[in-house]
């Protein structure tokens, strides 16, 4: 059921040339810089502009190509905005049905109580748009759009109208809905943090172009890619909860190269926990280090050594005897005294991981 | 009372024509506003001017080219002539078609302007939940520009109410077909019966303002979604 398409944009001033194949499974983002040509993309993909010389397939059905045009509200798509665009004159009730009752009895798979406690709105139910604050709002819309029981969720920057402390608000309702459904989701958003979370694919677009496509752990760490090269870049790794530690209170975290440590996190054993590793949290040392504070500390092989600015140097490297990829922020003159060099083993430190999801 | 029998037969013109005149506007003045505040096509401008023209011609003007157009030798009023009736000048018919144009930039503008004011969101929200253009017109563009739709009919029937230069170049102050309140009143002064004047002039402001609380009294009750 993957989307393929090919947007063509020419308005002069802004030009927008993008092949997509985005899988059926899972969070795809649609990730780049305001302006880079994203929401145009998703507003194609949902039909909301028509460009000409475009094309949409989704399995064997034609949404556009030279003669056909699949109008808006004949796609299976729910789509949520960057603000809510609640009906104002409607209650959040109505609202979910407005497009409930515009889907035939026997599509309604979902039952509407499902989006309901998914995104907490339930006391909700019988106020006005105006009665709410923006963050309830937009959880309101949220459970619009998964109310038509879409083949696909589109999310235009769900988060970017919101404050800091209305995004720490929806996020977990975000990242319930991105792991419990199985539906595909596309998330366009310019916040690497955001898809950091809630993303396992990304698209990189810039400039109207798409720079890379592929897995978010790949990507991460594909060196070549201005996304590695930013002050905060990170390697994600996936890993399953294997236990706690009670006396030292850590949480145990698996992965095929060996086991995380970390600060106590009240998490089921067997769940699936995505890592965020900092490149300036990772050191380096050529032996295993004995006596030292750090707990996790992984063998590995330089794969990559690039420049990050005049003094720093990005190392991506890989944990031994699997294909998770960590970076390493180092000095210049530490690269230089190691003398790194592709294919050497060394041992990775991770001074802190942060807990995604 | 101390109206007359001719007075109240004015007044009961005067309104029948506001209503129908309101209700024609509506039926055809929403499509118009809609298009227009939909429309991407580059000659709109021309139509919003033609729209306002009503706005800005003397009533006299307006009135001596409908009386021409309508006339036996006029566009309209071989129309007329043609499928089997008479020319509508100096009718209660060609009084509806003048007031109609009088009366249509206040019942366009309104529309066009709430209309508007909706923007597209609300619409794109509504295509992305199943509903078709039609749908969507209805079940969310007109709920959503409803004090727009009071503000014109009020303000398309007030125009009516008030109306004189037009009806009196093509309506020709009938008694009993033709003759509406406001020329009454005029009648009445020229003739110095002021004191029939007051209570027909009288009778024509209570009325208007009646309706005037009872459509904003009505309308208060929804505003509540809209603060």
């Amino acid at each position: 059921m993957s989307i393929k398409a090919h947007i063509r944009v020419d308005h002069g001033a802004f030009q927008l040339d993008a092949a997509l194949d985005l899988p059926s499974q899972g969070v795809t983002a649609l990730f780049g810089p305001s302006g880079s040509g994203k929401t145009t993309l998703l507003r194609a993909l949902a039909g909301l502009d028509r460009h000409p010389n475009s094309q949409v397939t989704v399995q064997d059905c034609v949404w556009q190509n030279k003669t056909e045009w699949l109008a808006p509200h004949e796609r299976p798509i729910g789509l949520v905005f960057q603000e809510p665009s609640l009906f104002e004159h409607l209650t959040v009730q109505e609202n979910l049905n407005y497009g409930r009752q515009r889907i035939p009895e026997e599509a309604r798979k979902v039952p509407l109580e499902q989006s309901i406690d998914l995104l907490a709105i339930g006391p909700l139910l019988n106020r006005y748009p105006h009665q709410l604050s923006l963050g309830e709002q937009q959880r309101a819309a949220l459970a619009r759009a998964l109310a038509v029981c879409p083949d696909w969720l589109m999310m235009d920057e769900p988060l970017a109208a919101l404050d800091a402390a209305r995004k720490r608000e929806i996020l977990p309702y975000l990242e319930t809905l991105c792991r419990e459904t199985d539906l595909p989701i596309l998330y366009v958003s310019h916040s690497r943090e955001e898809i950091a979370r809630l993303a396992d694919h990304l698209v990189l677009l810039d400039d109207g172009r798409v720079t890379a496509a592929g897995p978010i752990a790949e990507l991460f760490s594909q060196m070549d890619l201005a996304l590695t090269h930013a002050p905060d870049s990170a390697a994600l790794v996936t890993t399953t909860v294997a236990g706690h530690d009670k006396i030292f209170d850590l949480t145990l975290l698996d992965f095929a190269g060996g086991q995380f440590q970390v600060a106590h996190h009240a998490l089921p054993v067997g769940a699936e926990v995505r890592l965020q590793v900092q490149a300036s949290d990772v050191s380096l040392t050529l032996d295993r280090p004995k006596q030292t504070s750090i707990l996790n500390i992984f063998p590995g092989q330089v794969t990559e050594l690039t420049d990050a600015g005049p003094s720093h140097t990005l190392v991506k490297l890989t944990v031994a005897g699997t294909a998770t990829s960590l970076l390493a922020r180092i000095t210049r003159k530490s690269a230089d005294q190691l003398g790194l060099e592709p294919g050497h083993s060394i041992y990775a430190q991770v001074k802190s991981a942060a807990l995604l999801r | 009372m101390n109206l007359q029998p001719e007075d109240w037969t004015a007044l009961w013109i005067t309104l029948k024509l506001a209503a129908v005149t309101t209700l024609i506007l509506i039926i055809f003045g929403t499509p118009l506003a809609w298009w227009l505040s939909q429309t991407r096509f580059r000659g709109k401008f021309l139509v919003e001017a033609i729209v306002a023209l009503p706005l800005v011609l003397p009533p006299t003007v307006l009135g001596f080219y409908l009386l021409v157009a309508m006339g036996p030798e006029g566009p309209v009023g071989r129309f007329f002539q043609a499928i089997g009736g008479q020319p509508p000048v100096f009718s209660f018919a060609g009084l509806v078609i003048g007031s109609v144009i009088y009366s249509l930039p206040f019942v366009v503008q309104p529309l066009q302007d709430a209309f508007s004011a909706i923007g597209t969101r609300p619409l794109e929200a509504a295509a992305t939940l199943r509903a078709s253009p039609w749908d969507r017109f209805w079940s969310v563009a007109v709920p959503l520009a409803r004090p727009g739709f009071v503000t014109a009919a009020v303000l398309g029937f007030a125009h009516t109410l008030g109306e004189f230069g037009v009806v009196l170049m093509i309506g020709g102050n009938i008694p009993g077909e033709t003759q509406v309140v406001s020329i009454a009143i005029y009648d009445h002064v020229e003739s110095l019966a002021y004191t029939q004047a007051h209570w027909v002039a009288g009778t024509l402001l209570v009325i208007s303002f009646l309706l005037l609380v009872a459509v904003y009294a009505g309308n208060g009750k929804f505003r509540v979604w809209k603060s």
